[in-house]
């Protein structure tokens, strides 16, 4: 998939910070994601993982140009080579670029739901399909957001996005609030769009799920990708990663052991200058000290040097 | 102490549908049970009732053979599926933890719950970081009967196996009762001493899904 064309989507050392007010008129930069580089191919389908408050949504973000005004953004972000300005990201949004947010409260609270899934370039036509398809009645165009239960909501959100057969979806956390069902029914729709060449960044915590679906699974934690590999090595279980933190995150999931690591992800005010990981991780030593750089091991790439 | 909910119908409007039909329910302290269901058909509708937050139009909600009381600390605690939409963006997340109780410190720890995150707004944190404000405020020594609409699908699977364990470690000490609402079958298998299917207990014909 590689090197044959460009890729839909390139993220090559992104850098975001905020700007706070610390006492007064002190101002102080938060660095929240540091130099971070993601490709997305035509009819791929890349699942980004990790704990929550890594900032996997300020990536989605960041994209999209959506970071409030505080936000410093440094690095490239491509979109079919070109770079995606704000310019661009007006012409492209709803039509090629689909973007589905975490939080239900990202609809218009005043609006019904029907017109809001038409949005601008949209056909009634169109979007009665999309609700047939997502298992939503008729009746529910005619709704307001509150009327809607968290699961037809989410629904709601998908089909809006869905609107224009996007080229690039990013879907942020699509899946909570759905029963396992709809939830593998919404995956798979993806997994449809990605087989007829569109690119898919989806950013979620059920791993489990993801891995049904995806071609390459990037680990996120603390602000950067601690681990991106295919999808088959996270399938294989714990022995076939690489990074102790993908290690732990497999052994949490509840078929799993359901066994929790110690410790809490770094502030992004107060990170280790080492490896991010290491005071919670049991191979630390002398070599987690210096900044760890991207290695190609075994088919993926990790930030560890112990990784083998 | 034990919940018991007794015939409970209700709908939201007169002439909207009908939510819940004729839902009878029962638990023990000490029990967890898991209820699912496919999305929509009234498994946050029914949390809010058991926590009294609505008022069902027939049946009512009983602990221990009395009906809830709307005064004062209410011993049935809804941990909500938003934590977003859960507090107070008005208020600093200290006011919010500290609202009807004290936590511990060593509670506030075993959360993972950090203490310079408590002089910030609620829009300052992340929805899995909200989350875990929102469990340890509802674990106040007086609450019997915890129920859980979706607490961790919010959170990344480390932190959900960690609040989890300090929940039920917790639960069985207190001999807490939970209610707890879920779609990921695994982590129901692994934490409910009963699961109930909402749709088995609901006495309705379901058009609107």
């Amino acid at each position: 998939m590689k090197g044959k064309k460009a890729p839909v989507l390139q993220v090559n050392d992104l850098v975001v910070a905020f700007s706070m007010y610390q006492r007064g008129f002190h101002k102080k930069n938060l660095e929240v994601i540091h130099a971070l580089s993601l490709e997305v191919g035509a009819g791929e389908i890349v699942a980004v993982v990790g704990s929550s408050g890594s900032g996997k949504s300020i990536l989605a973000h960041a994209v999209l140009n959506l970071l409030p005004k505080n936000a410093v953004c440094s690095g490239d972000i491509l979109y079919k080579g070109e770079s995606l300005d704000s310019k661009k990201c007006k012409q492209l949004f709803g039509r090629e670029i689909a973007f589905i947010p975490q939080s239900i409260d990202y609809l218009d609270p005043l609006m019904k739901v029907g017109e809001q899934v038409q949005g601008v370039y949209g056909t009634k036509e169109r979007q009665r399909e999309l609700f047939e398809k997502y298992q939503l009645s008729q009746e529910t165009e005619n709704k307001y957001p509150f009327q809607l239960s968290g699961g037809m909501a989410r629904r709601t959100l998908i089909s809006g996005a869905m609107m224009h057969h996007p080229d690039l979806i990013i879907a942020d956390e699509p899946t909570p609030g759905l029963d396992l069902d709809m939830a593998m029914e919404t995956l798979k729709h993806f997994r449809d769009f990605a087989d007829q060449g569109t690119a898919v960044l989806m950013i979620t915590h059920d791993i489990d799920l993801a891995l049904n679906v995806a071609d390459r699974v990037a680990v996120f934690y603390a602000g950067t990708i601690l681990e991106e590999a295919p999808t088959a090595d996270f399938i294989a279980g714990k022995e076939a990663v690489r990074h102790p933190y993908s290690k732990a995150l497999i052994d949490a999931l509840p078929q799993n052991s359901f066994t929790p690591i110690a410790g809490t992800q770094p502030y992004a005010g107060n990170l280790p200058s080492g490896c991010l990981f290491a005071d919670r991780c049991i191979y630390r030593d002398e070599k987690c000290v210096g900044e760890q750089k991207m290695r190609d091991v075994s088919g993926g790439k990790v930030r560890c040097a112990h990784a083998t | 102490m034990q919940l018991e909910a007794k015939n409970i119908t209700f709908q939201y409007t007169p002439k909207g549908p009908l939510i819940l039909n004729d839902v009878s329910f029962h638990m023990e302290s000490g029990e967890r049970v898991g209820i699912v269901g496919p999305s929509g058909y009234g498994k946050s509708t029914l949390a809010r009732i058991l926590a009294g937050y609505e008022t069902p139009e027939k049946g009512q909600v009983l602990l221990d053979n009395v009906p809830l009381s709307t005064k004062g600390y209410c011993p049935v605690q809804l941990i909500y599926q938003h934590p977003e939409l859960a507090v107070n963006p008005r208020w600093k997340m200290k006011k919010i933890l500290t609202e009807c109780w004290n936590p511990d410190q060593e509670l506030l720890k075993k959360m993972g719950i950090e203490e310079s995150w408590m002089n910030r707004w609620p829009s300052e944190l992340s929805g899995g970081e909200l989350q875990r404000f929102c469990i340890a405020r509802a674990l106040s020594s007086e609450t019997k009967i915890l129920i859980c609409d979706e607490i961790t699908t919010m959170l990344d699977v480390i932190t959900q196996a960690q609040i989890w364990n300090v929940l039920l470690e917790i639960a069985d000490a207190r001999k807490l009762g939970m209610v707890i609402i879920t779609h990921n079958k695994s982590l129901a298998e692994q934490v409910c001493t009963r699961i109930i299917s909402l749709p088995e207990l609901n006495h309705i014909e379901q058009q609107d899904v």
